[in-house]
């Protein structure tokens, strides 16, 4: 309620801000012009999706034989990146769905920022199976729709084809999501403008919005529709995710914790990322009072137990295979723990279980430096952890003669560094002609815990 | 729009509120209000129901669900009866996953260009607005003024202990 404040409650942001503040902060990033370390990096991320497509287009040429995959890995470099992908829009999802209906105002400041993430990873992941499917340009032979092939239709009953409309219906609903959060900030820049190129283009985007209560009334309601369709959209997306993988018969596969395990694991691996870029971003573009220091905290504690989720499962997975009697199942773990992959084992284990128990620490959970690296370090573990299940599964399965290594090609290399650079030219360009706070929920929340816009202090 | 209009413009949440509320308290009939951000309390003194597109919602995601289940079974048992793993044509389990994520997809796509359309908002639209502070730090009340009993000073006395900014009468034709 408008009149209510609390004194027990910290301010979500910091400084005495008015609304016209507000607007200001976060659109003078927009005003100005690109800063040298702007083009730095973005010229930086530009080549390495240069490199990327390069890569691409040499294997769509020649063909996946390029990829280092042979008899026994059929699958390897290519549905890990996807994965990891994958998991890192999970976190973009959960803030501004699952905290907007648990009522967790303080995601207002980062929900945009997060959710742009989301839409970026989305596409960076949808790469890794197209390219898989080798004839690229026949991807939309995916879609069940009325065809001259017989009409042939897909197999409904493929959990790569659950993928696709999973992936599929996920990009779309969190773009809407995305787009509709946007609407009253095209708005507001809009009126903002001086120029009046700026002030068509910003016309047409935001839809004709003028702030009309009757407007916002339904555009609220919507607004919580959509956070409560998201919210089991994006457990079912990872869910899926691993179906891939437990539907087989494969031990080290063949698990039902997978989906509990995935979600977990991608939740953990996307707040680390949101938690790299927004500590950069915060830092440039002048956003420290709005993304505070409380914000990191509670983002390392969903960080935390999410982490315990994946250590739990990990633990799982151990004693199932011990305790299943199953020898395929119980050589697997040994495998991959003791086995010549027990390199990337440990680093997975090191880097999502062990290295992250420091957040119990308030004091390291405030220290941004701590945070930074430890958001990084989280990151390679969980990536770690896709090649660990995929590879490892796969390289010595029921007969020692066909036992295998697997090593990713330089061009397979190429074309992650082309994800990553895909994902940071799409996040800079972002970052520098879309809001990267929203506006108009940032001053929904301002009045939060301050009584006549000031402070309380108990 | 045939009635005259009068704006107050104001500058905090709390003033916007109880001037809403005071209007209807005085029986008169408040054309709109517009505000950088939503907020609670305005649509009882606007009287707005709740919100239909809830139930919309639910009708557009219920025909995503039977669409999927009735496209699945038909390709599945009738068009392109598939055998996998000798498992019954009509497996409904195997079909789960498809139908829930066009259940969600219908639903909230189409509740999205719903609320779009009863907002009247699309791509080139132009709005005429009273004051384009509405988007930044300003709130703005529209009162209809449709009985000539009820005059500006009146309206004015009403709202002058929430401190208004500006109280201006508007043409008809101004939003």
């Amino acid at each position: 309620m408008a009149n209510t404040y609390s004194i027990l409650r910290k301010p979500l942001i910091k400084g005495d801000k008015s609304l016209n503040t507000v607007t200001n902060d976060v659109l003078r990033p927009l005003d100005r012009k690109p800063t040298s370390l702007w083009w730095a990096t973005f010229l930086f991320a530009v080549s390495f999706l240069l490199l990327g497509v390069i890569a691409i287009a040499y294997q769509i040429k020649t063909g996946i034989g390029t990829w280092g995959l042979n008899k026994t890995v059929g699958w390897a470099f290519d549905i890990t990146n996807f994965v990891f992908w994958v998991g890192i829009g999970h976190a973009g999802t959960l803030i501004s769905a699952i905290l907007f209906l648990f009522r967790q105002r303080w995601r207002t400041s980062i929900n945009r920022s997060a959710e742009a993430m989301t839409l970026f990873a989305v596409m960076c992941a949808g790469l890794f199976p197209i390219i898989h499917m080798g004839r690229p340009w026949l991807f939309y032979w995916i879609i069940p729709y009325p065809n001259f092939r017989g009409p042939l239709w897909v197999n409904f009953r493929s959990p790569l084809l659950w993928d696709f409309f999973a992936i599929s219906t996920y990009f779309t609903i969190s773009a809407v999501f995305w787009y509709i959060g946007l609407l009253p900030d095209w708005a507001t820049l809009r009126d903002k403008a001086t120029s009046k190129v700026k002030k068509k283009i910003y016309g047409i985007l935001s839809f004709g919005w003028k702030g009309s209560f009757r407007a916002w009334h339904r555009y609220e309601t919507v607004y919580m529709l959509l956070a409560a369709l998201a919210a089991p959209l994006v457990l079912s997306v990872h869910t899926i995710v691993s179906m891939d993988f437990a539907t087989s018969i494969i031990p080290g596969w063949h698990t039902t914790i997978f989906p509990p395990y995935f979600v977990a694991g991608a939740v953990f691996s996307g707040f680390a990322m949101v938690l790299t870029l927004i500590i950069i971003a915060r830092k440039v573009m002048g956003y420290e009072e709005y993304i505070t220091i409380d914000h990191i905290e509670k983002m390392c504690k969903i960080i935390l137990l999410t982490g315990g989720i994946v250590g739990l499962a990990y633990g799982t997975e151990m004693f199932m295979a011990w305790y299943s009697v199953n020898t395929y199942e119980r050589f697997a773990f040994i495998n991959r723990a003791l086995g010549p992959y027990s390199w990337a084992y440990w680093i997975m284990v090191t880097c999502n279980v062990l290295l992250p128990q420091l957040l119990w620490f308030k004091k390291i959970r405030r220290n941004i430096v701590l945070i930074f690296i430890m958001s990084i370090i989280i990151n390679i573990g969980m990536w770690f952890e896709r090649f660990v299940i995929i590879v490892t599964s796969l390289h010595r399965d029921f007969i020692p003669s066909s036992w295998a290594m697997y090593q990713p090609t330089l061009i397979e290399i190429a074309t992650l560094l082309g994800s990553f650079g895909l994902f940071f030219t799409c996040f800079l360009l972002f970052a520098r002609f879309v809001p990267f706070i929203a506006i108009s929920e940032v001053k929904g929340i301002l009045s939060y815990a301050r009584k006549n816009g000031k402070e309380v202090k108990s | 729009m045939s009635a005259n209009l009068i704006a107050g413009v104001f500058d905090n949440e709390n003033d916007v509120l109880h001037a809403a509320e005071e209007t209807k308290a005085q029986g008169l009939s408040i054309y709109d209000i517009y505000t950088p951000y939503p907020i609670h309390g305005l649509e009882k003194a606007m009287d707005l129901k709740p919100s239909r597109l809830t139930f919309v919602c639910f009708i557009l995601a219920f025909m995503g669900l039977l669409f999927a289940i009735l496209l699945q079974f038909w390709i599945g048992s009738i068009d392109w009866p598939l055998n996998v793993g000798g498992r019954p044509f009509n497996s409904l389990p195997a079909y789960l996953p498809v139908a829930f994520e066009l259940t969600v997809l219908f639903g909230g796509v189409g509740v999205t260009l719903v609320m779009l359309f009863r907002n009247k908002l699309f791509p080139g639209k132009k709005s005429k607005q009273v004051d384009i502070c509405a988007t930044d730090d300003r709130f703005i009340i529209v009162v209809e003024q449709n009985d000539s009993s009820v005059s500006m000073s009146k309206i004015e006395e009403y709202w002058k202990k929430y401190n208004p900014v500006e109280v201006k009468s508007l043409d008809g034709d101004e939003i």
